[in-house]
Formats: C-alpha cells, sequence, structure tokens
C-alpha cells in the first residue's frame, strides 16, 4: 500500500500531468483548428496547477499578516510567477482566434485536411 | 493502428512522467527546496518596507513592480495586434467602393 | 436577445458587479485579489451588457475613443509614477525612498504607492477585455446580419 500513499501525496502534481497529457493529445490528434487552440490553452492550465502545487505548505495559512505567532504562510512567490503566464496564455490564444477568423473569411472551412488542398490548390495557381 | 499506436506512446509518457515525480525531493513542507531565504525575506519584512498587510501586493507592485510593467505592455500589445489583423475589413471596401 | 426577463435582471444585477470589482482593487493590499482579478470582474460585466442588449447599443457606452484613453491612459499612469521616485531619488519605481506615505498596515490608505498602481492595473484590463470582445464580435456586422439579436 505504500505506492496507493505516495500516489495521494503527490495527487496535485500527477493531476498537472494529466492535464499536460490530455492537451497535448489534443493537440495532436484533432482536425478541427478551434479544438486545437483550446488544447494549447489547457497545456498552460496545467502548469499552472504545477505551480501553485509547489508553493504549498502542509497545514499553512494564506499568505495575509494575521496577529497571531508562530503560524507558517505558504509560499507567495509562485503566486506571483502565475500572473503573468496567465497573461502571455490569454494573448496566445486571443491572437490564434483572429487568425482563425480571418482564414475562415478567406478559405470557408476550418479543417486540417480541407485547408491543407486548397492551399496547395493556391500554390499550384500562382 | 497508427491510433493505437498514438495511444501506447501516451501511457508510456505518462508513466515516465508520473516516475519522475515520485523522484522529486520532499515537497509541500518547510524544508522545500523552494522555501528559501528569498521567501523568508520577503515575509520578514515585508510589512516594514511596504506598509502593506498582503505579501502578494507587495511582492508584486513593490518588489517587482518591473514585471508589473511588462505585463501591462503584454496586454497592450496583444490589444494592438488583434485590431491589426481584424479592423482592415472595412478599409478594403472603402477602397473598392 | 429579446427577452424581458434577462434584460429586467441585468439591468439590477451589472452595478452590484462593478461594486464588487471596484472593491477587489481599492483593497488590493489588505484581501487576496488586486488589480487583475478586480479589472476582470469590471471587464465581465461590460460584457455581459454586450450579449444582452446587442453590439451597437454596447458600443455607445464604451466606444473604441474610450478604449484607446483607457488603455494608454492605464500604461502613462504606471510610468508616471515610476518617474516621480526617479526624480525624488535616483530609482526608478520606489515605494519608501520617494517619500509617498506609507501609514499604518491594515487601514485603506496604506501602503504607499500599492493601491494608485492598482487601479492603473485594473482599469487597464478591464479595457483590454471589453476591447477584444468586441473586436472579435465586429466581423459579423453587415447589413444583412444588424448585430447580435
Amino acid at each position: 500500500m505504500k505506492i496507493i500513499q505516495v500516489f495521494v501525496d503527490n495527487i496535485n502534481f500527477i493531476g498537472a500531468v494529466a492535464l499536460f497529457l490530455i492537451g497535448l493529445r489534443t493537440v495532436v490528434t484533432k482536425k478541427n483548428l478551434i479544438k486545437r487552440i483550446m488544447g494549447l490553452n489547457i497545456m498552460g492550465t496545467s502548469i499552472f496547477l504545477f505551480l501553485v502545487a509547489i508553493g504549498n505548505v502542509t497545514g499553512g495559512v494564506p499568505p495575509i499578516l494575521s496577529g497571531e505567532e508562530g503560524v507558517t504562510y505558504i509560499n507567495p512567490i509562485p503566486s506571483v510567477l502565475i500572473l503573468t503566464g496567465i497573461v502571455v496564455v490569454v494573448s496566445i490564444t486571443v491572437y490564434s482566434l483572429s487568425l482563425t477568423v480571418k482564414i475562415y473569411e478567406m478559405y470557408g472551412t476550418i479543417n486540417q485536411d480541407e485547408l491543407t488542398n486548397l492551399i496547395r490548390e493556391d500554390d499550384l495557381h500562382d | 493502428m497508427k491510433k493505437h499506436l498514438l495511444n501506447v506512446l501516451f501511457l508510456i509518457l505518462f508513466g515516465i512522467l508520473v516516475y519522475s515525480i515520485i523522484e522529486m525531493p520532499t515537497m509541500q513542507t518547510v524544508d522545500a527546496p523552494s522555501y528559501n531565504e528569498v521567501t523568508e525575506y520577503y515575509i520578514e519584512n515585508a510589512v516594514n518596507e511596504t506598509g502593506s498587510v498582503n505579501f502578494i501586493s507587495a511582492i508584486l507592485a513593490d518588489y517587482r513592480g518591473f514585471d508589473t510593467l511588462g505585463e501591462t505592455i503584454v496586454l497592450f500589445t496583444s490589444v494592438i495586434a488583434v485590431a491589426s489583423v481584424l479592423r482592415t475589413v472595412k478599409k478594403k471596401e472603402e477602397e473598392e467602393a | 436577445m429579446e427577452d424581458r426577463i434577462v434584460k429586467s435582471i441585468t439591468r439590477m444585477v451589472i452595478p452590484f458587479i462593478q461594486l464588487y470589482g471596484v472593491f477587489i482593487i481599492l483593497h488590493g493590499h489588505i484581501t487576496p485579489g488586486g488589480g487583475f482579478s478586480g479589472g476582470t470582474l469590471i471587464g465581465t460585466s461590460l460584457i455581459l451588457y454586450t450579449l444582452v442588449f446587442g453590439l451597437p447599443t454596447a458600443k455607445k457606452k464604451f466606444s473604441h475613443r474610450m478604449s484607446q484613453i483607457a488603455e494608454s491612459g492605464g500604461i502613462i499612469v504606471y510610468v508616471g509614477i515610476g518617474l516621480v521616485g526617479l526624480f525624488i531619488s535616483g530609482q526608478f519605481l520606489t515605494n519608501i525612498n520617494a517619500g509617498f506615505p506609507l501609514g499604518e498596515p491594515g487601514e485603506l490608505l496604506s501602503g504607499g504607492m500599492i493601491p494608485l498602481l492598482m487601479i492603473a492595473i485594473g482599469i487597464k484590463v478591464a479595457s483590454t477585455m471589453v476591447s477584444l470582445f468586441h473586436l472579435l464580435i465586429e466581423g459579423d456586422l453587415d447589413e444583412d446580419h444588424p448585430g447580435i439579436r
């Protein structure tokens, strides 16, 4: 039963790894462009979960000054790094979605296979 | 056939990453490698030097305020990038008319 | 939307959402929160207004001109506060060396320049969210499809 004890202790990190692999499989396997952009977003979110789980202390209180003595605060530095990460992920998602809007206006489809054929015909006609 | 190969590959990757998580040093206690002198300095001296009770706001706006300036520049750039891609439709229609 | 219940309830709920967002921005140095989360709340309330009442009505409340002023104003205020620190002492973006009044820890008027920075960040993030939403929706408008209905 030591294996189950180790599994339950590190459940946050294993969940972050599982989310990362789910996002990676979505980017690699699906053919719709919007689903692949959402897969990138899921991969970014899994890294935030990993960072928060690193900063945790078992039995700690939130990092606001409380009047009591002898309390251990959780590590506040990973929470600050996450704000930078969130802004970067949001910027990438929004820009990719706007490029998808322009692709749909120009080619009429957002399926990867049909887009490959249409772009190849476009290059042949040029 | 290709799909089954891909699933087996992802399961092997999951196994390798879970093994590397088990081999990590002691986490989630005060003895973790990330709970070092920088964190203890911030926790001890934030109220005296900044005057704010919230440690995270003190780190964000005072000790590492330059990074937050970079954040706001990234948000500004993203709005300009999206506007430059999506706002040229009306100009083209006016030029054609 | 043309539903009467949704419109009347949205008209009642949006001021409370904005009040809560302003509370979280201003208390950034006392309670968890700060500029980014409060700005997201205010931006979400304006997105709710756009979804319920349609895009032409929402553009009168928040036009492109106002978005330009809010975006540029946020960064100019932030850099201005940093330059105040540069002129008084020799360092950019300092709190205690530039003479900002620190006050009692735990009160509302404390923390030096931290609440001012939080207000600038909050305005900027709210304006970013609403501008991005309006830009992504706008391409649907022409004579045949007059906006979200």
